[in-house]
């Protein structure tokens, strides 16, 4: 709902529920709550109450294998609605590679033709109508696990279940690649500092690196030859990317690469430092496991990539913040473009009345003093709450 | 279907709104003194998603926004309607809507032929206002294990099935058929949902598609889209398409049930919205228009040429969540090269990757303005070329050739000529908000490379949509609102075809302007400039090309034509057709900056400063 705030200068007030961008989380301590859902229905492994770890399956079905058509009339060399009088199959039976499916004999066996089943499974239909057999694969397991170690706290029968454990909770701005899990390693001094393949050993192998303000294509490379399961760090080079997955990205919907190891940047593409709360909250848990996840869908229903680190053995207070209120005079923000990109400040003031920038755009802004003092006017577009 | 509370003479208020995927916009208009006008315009983020689920939510906000604009209320008391009709005190006559919430309509088409009947399925789901996902045919290439797996990952809203001409191919028709149902496609709208196929293929074959079909699809069988190869016949399934988009597609998504008995007419697809309008302006003008929607992740271009209306979606061409993809399908080189300034390659992708990331955010420096919009002059290109590769003469017929077409090197694919195209106009965020209306004049001009004289057009503040679902019920409101308050006459362009030296003359205008007084403009290759002619004002002129350069009257010939103004007045473009860029950095550099300099586009003084961001 709209929330009034009042112009210093004016007097006015504004509403500014349009104004803010939700930032990225950022918490210290919190509770997270993975829904673990199958694609189709099947069968849910766990009960209420159960603790899992990562790797423990949730739920598990079968996806229908691949149907194969096999063009059988014109192997044959008959017509489609001739078919079924050389057929030697039903419906539903289960055929092996290599089996026969239809046969021709002319000539008193001089002429000879057949049609074999390329695949083991099921004939699934035999048409006269376009002379083909569609023989059904065998069905493939899917199973889902539980990707944070937790306790099943919502069971969805046939469906799959809703973990929850305390965690210390990051999300990144953009990733690529699915869940992994990994002993969390900080491999720079500050956040300013660029990631290299200097830095990357086979000390390595299985853990979830971070890195500060950039990444080199080489120590990617790198990562992935050692078998690093994930790479955080504050920004990326669009090349270095482009290299690494070996294409240009289009659309930001990720998450499906084929690749072992994640990466996910947490403020944007270019040299940037990763913000100092990030930095810091990671570099405080160093040698602790952290499930993340790359998979980011920049649509409505926005989805970015994550860092969870579990402490379910802890208790601490939530930090959870309700940010409902939007930005006010003393909110916290991060700015999110250019020429101010990544400076953190302090709103000072909203302005009513639309405010005309260089480009002659009239436009919302925010006055903000920046953690040196300075003070700058920005497009309110332009922020991002940073929620603790 | 329509369900009117009021005679259409008597009504006094009119809401209509576009269920975007991030905005609902409500646009209010009201009849004054026997003209309707557009009022005042509301909006409000769209709930379709968690952890609203509900889009009456965005409506109503947009709307709430109209009521304090307006002191005029229109929802009801407990704000769960929309109050229709006027009673003389709140309440609105008519409330109409159109939507693209939660992805629009995403069909998968298939056919036989891929340039025959996969081609015509593929317009007529475009026309209907659907991205298409895919278009399949027997013939497309694939193995069909390659289909199949493309299918099983589509999870698309509406399958449309064409193939054969009545009384043609059989067996072609039940393989694609055959393909469809062995996949078993998962709608995207869950596992409960029964997928809507229209068919609109070989009529007699239908009582075999039924039975095919019968199982987990709604089945809806139309008229062939190609009933004989010279006829293609798509209106039967569009109309088809938008009966299942409301029974089946609208009323699963979040909040659609309710939204559906609060408007008066049928929702209709915001692209379809679009076309309509689109439509209309060819209508009331009859002329042949050239239409642009640029959004965030989609750029839809629409022409109706010589009374034929087509529709081409490129889905993953947009100004911000698919602005990488821009970088992607044109390259760096073609983007750069609208710069007037140097900027590495790394510079241009990593700043579109982080508009991609981060969608709302907006240039503050011009520098980065210049910079978006040179994306949209290769969004709309590259959706252009892909739109004449839709708006092609039918493949399948038999073409009598001339001897002249021996000399020319093939039929051409497309039957747009830009020399015919009397009309261009835009609509879409970066439209409608660049700062000065001759930077979105200048994109239109650059990415279409209108030929002899064109008009354009710009949508105001985004009302296409509404206005096109709106003219579907009441046409001469629609038109009324259209003509006054969200057409925007940019003005005329003049632009010879023809390649010239730089700097040597291509044509001259004499202009016999509104006051009366006589001005001859010369127009150097290379050049381009504007003279000032308002809204509403005309001037006679006579176009005089040189050898070798052509207005639509044949090389070297004159062209008397009365010219319309706009607010920037005529365009005289002498840049040459093809648009010609010089290749040599510098020269290009200083020639944009020329261009820039001479149409007063950006200004002046941030102008001389960029690249210093």
């Amino acid at each position: 709902m709209a929330c009034m705030n009042t112009d210093e200068k004016s007097g006015k007030t504004s509403e500014s529920m349009y104004a803010y961008t939700p930032g990225l989380k950022i918490k210290r301590y919190t509770e997270v709550v993975k829904v673990r859902k199958l694609p189709l229905k099947g069968k849910v492994l766990v009960n209420l109450g159960d603790v899992l770890s990562y790797d423990d399956t949730v739920a598990k079905t079968t996806v229908l294998g691949d149907p194969v058509f096999v063009k059988c009339s014109q192997i044959l060399d008959v017509e489609p609605e001739e078919l079924m009088r050389y057929v030697v199959v039903d419906e539903k039976d289960f055929v092996k590679k290599d089996d026969v499916l239809a046969k021709y004999e002319a000539l008193f066996g001089l002429l000879k033709k057949q049609v074999c089943s390329p695949i083991d499974g099921v004939v699934e239909s035999i048409s006269g109508l376009t002379g083909q057999i569609i023989v059904r694969g065998d069905p493939k397991p899917v199973e889902i696990n539980a990707y944070i170690p937790g306790k099943i706290v919502d069971v969805m029968p046939e469906e799959g279940a809703v973990v929850e454990t305390s965690a210390t909770f990051i999300q990144g701005i953009f990733g690529i690649g699915g869940e992994k899990h990994g002993k969390l390693k900080v491999l720079v001094e500050s956040p300013e500092e660029v990631l290299t393949e200097e830095a990357i050993s086979d000390e390595e192998k299985g853990c979830v690196i971070i890195g500060g303000s950039e990444v080199t294509p080489a120590a990617l490379k790198h990562a992935m030859d050692v078998g690093v399961t994930g790479v955080v760090v504050g920004g990326v080079e669009h090349s270095c990317l482009v290299e690494f997955l070996g294409r240009e990205i289009g659309v930001g919907i990720t998450g499906e690469e084929d690749i072992p190891m994640s990466l996910i940047i947490t403020e944007g593409f270019g040299r940037m430092t990763m913000s100092r709360k990030t930095f810091n909250l990671l570099k405080q848990f160093e040698g602790h496991t952290a499930c993340i996840n790359g998979s980011t869908q920049i649509r409505a229903g926005v989805m970015r990539p994550e860092i969870i680190i579990p402490r379910q053995e802890e208790s601490e207070s939530s930090s959870e913040v309700e940010i409902s209120a939007g930005i006010m005079p003393g909110t916290q923000v991060r700015i999110i473009a250019e020429p101010y990109f990544g400076a953190i400040g302090k709103v000072t003031i909203l302005p009513v009345d639309l405010q005309e920038i260089e480009t002659e755009s009239a436009v919302r802004v925010l006055d903000v003093e920046l953690e040196d003092g300075e003070i700058i006017q920005v497009p309110r577009a332009n922020v991002e709450i940073i929620e603790e | 279907m329509a369900h009117m509370k009021k005679h259409l003479d008597e009504m006094q208020y009119i809401l209509a709104t576009d269920v975007g995927s991030t905005t609902t916009k409500a646009r209010f208009f009201h009849k004054t003194e026997e003209t309707w006008r557009f009022l005042v315009a509301g909006e409000a983020p769209t709930t379709v998603e968690a952890p609203y689920e509900d889009v009456t939510l965005g409506v109503r906000n947009a709307v709430r926004e109209v009521e304090e604009l307006t002191g005029h209320q229109i929802l009801s008391e407990d704000g769960d309607r929309i109050v229709v009709p006027y009673d003389g005190k709140g309440g609105v006559d008519l409330y109409c809507t159109t939507s693209s919430a939660g992805g629009g309509l995403q069909m998968m088409v298939a056919g036989v032929i891929k340039t025959i009947t996969a081609e015509s399925a593929n317009r007529a789901a475009l026309g209907a206002g659907a991205i298409v996902m895919d278009v399949m045919a027997v013939d497309d290439g694939r193995e069909d294990y390659e289909k199949i797996k493309r299918v099983r990952n589509l999870r698309p809203d509406m399958i449309l099935l064409a193939g054969g001409t009545d009384g043609g191919t059989d067996l072609h028709v039940f393989q694609m058929a055959d393909l469809i149902t062995v996949s078993k496609p998962r709608p995207r709208l869950g596992v409960s949902y029964e997928l809507p196929l229209v068919y609109a293929g070989n009529k007699n074959i239908r009582d075999h598609i039924s039975t095919k079909f019968s199982e987990d699809f709604a089945l809806k069988i139309v008229d062939n889209i190609r009933p004989v190869l010279d006829q293609e016949n798509t209106e039967p399934a569009r109309r088809a398409i938008h009966e299942l988009f409301m029974e089946h597609v609208m009323s699963h998504a979040p909040g659609y049930d309710k939204l559906m008995k609060w408007t008066n007419i049928d929702i209709m697809p915001t692209p379809a919205g679009e076309g309509m309008a689109m439509q209309f302006i060819a209508e009331r003008y009859k002329m042949n228009v050239l239409g642009v929607g640029l959004g965030g992740a989609t750029t839809n271009i629409y022409s109706i040429f010589d009374g034929r209306f087509v529709r081409s979606v490129s889905a993953n061409l947009g100004m911000s969540y698919s602005v990488a993809n821009v970088l992607k399908e044109a390259g760096t080189e073609n983007i750069t090269r609208w710069l007037p300034f140097d900027l590495s390659d790394e510079v241009v992708a990593n700043r579109l990757m982080n508009k991609m990331i981060r969608p709302t955010i907006i240039p503050q420096k011009l520098e980065i303005l210049i910079l978006e919009h040179a994306v949209a002059r290769e969004a709309i290109r590259l959706g252009f070329q892909h739109h004449k590769t839709i708006a092609t003469r039918l493949k399948g017929v038999q073409v009598t050739r001339t001897v002249d077409d021996y000399f020319e090197q093939a039929l051409e694919e497309t039957y747009i000529k830009m020399m015919n195209i009397d009309i261009i106009a835009g609509t879409g965020g970066l439209l409608s908000h660049a700062p000065r209306r001759r930077q979105s004049l200048l994109i239109l001009i650059d990415a279409f490379q209108p030929e002899g004289v064109t008009r354009m057009f710009q949508d105001s503040v985004f009302m296409m949509p509404h206005l096109g679902v709106l003219s579907t019920v009441h046409p001469d409101a629609a038109w009324q609102i259209f003509n006054k308050d969200c057409c925007l006459r940019l003005g005329t362009v003049i632009a010879p075809s023809g390649i010239g030296k730089l700097k040597s003359e291509i044509f001259s205008v004499e202009l016999k302007m509104p006051d009366g007084t006589t001005r001859t403009e010369h127009v150097d290759f290379g050049q381009i400039t504007y003279i000032e002619l308002g809204v509403g004002q005309e001037a006679n002129a006579i176009i005089n090309p040189r050898k070798g350069f052509d207005v639509g009257t044949g090389p070297g010939h004159k062209l008397s034509i009365s010219l319309t103004g706009g607010e920037v007045g005529i365009i005289l473009d002498g840049r040459g057709r093809p648009l010609q860029i010089p290749e040599e950095p510098e020269l290009r550099k200083s020639l944009l900056m020329d261009w820039f300099d001479s149409m007063n586009l950006y200004p002046t003084n941030a102008l001389k400063m960029v690249g210093d961001v």
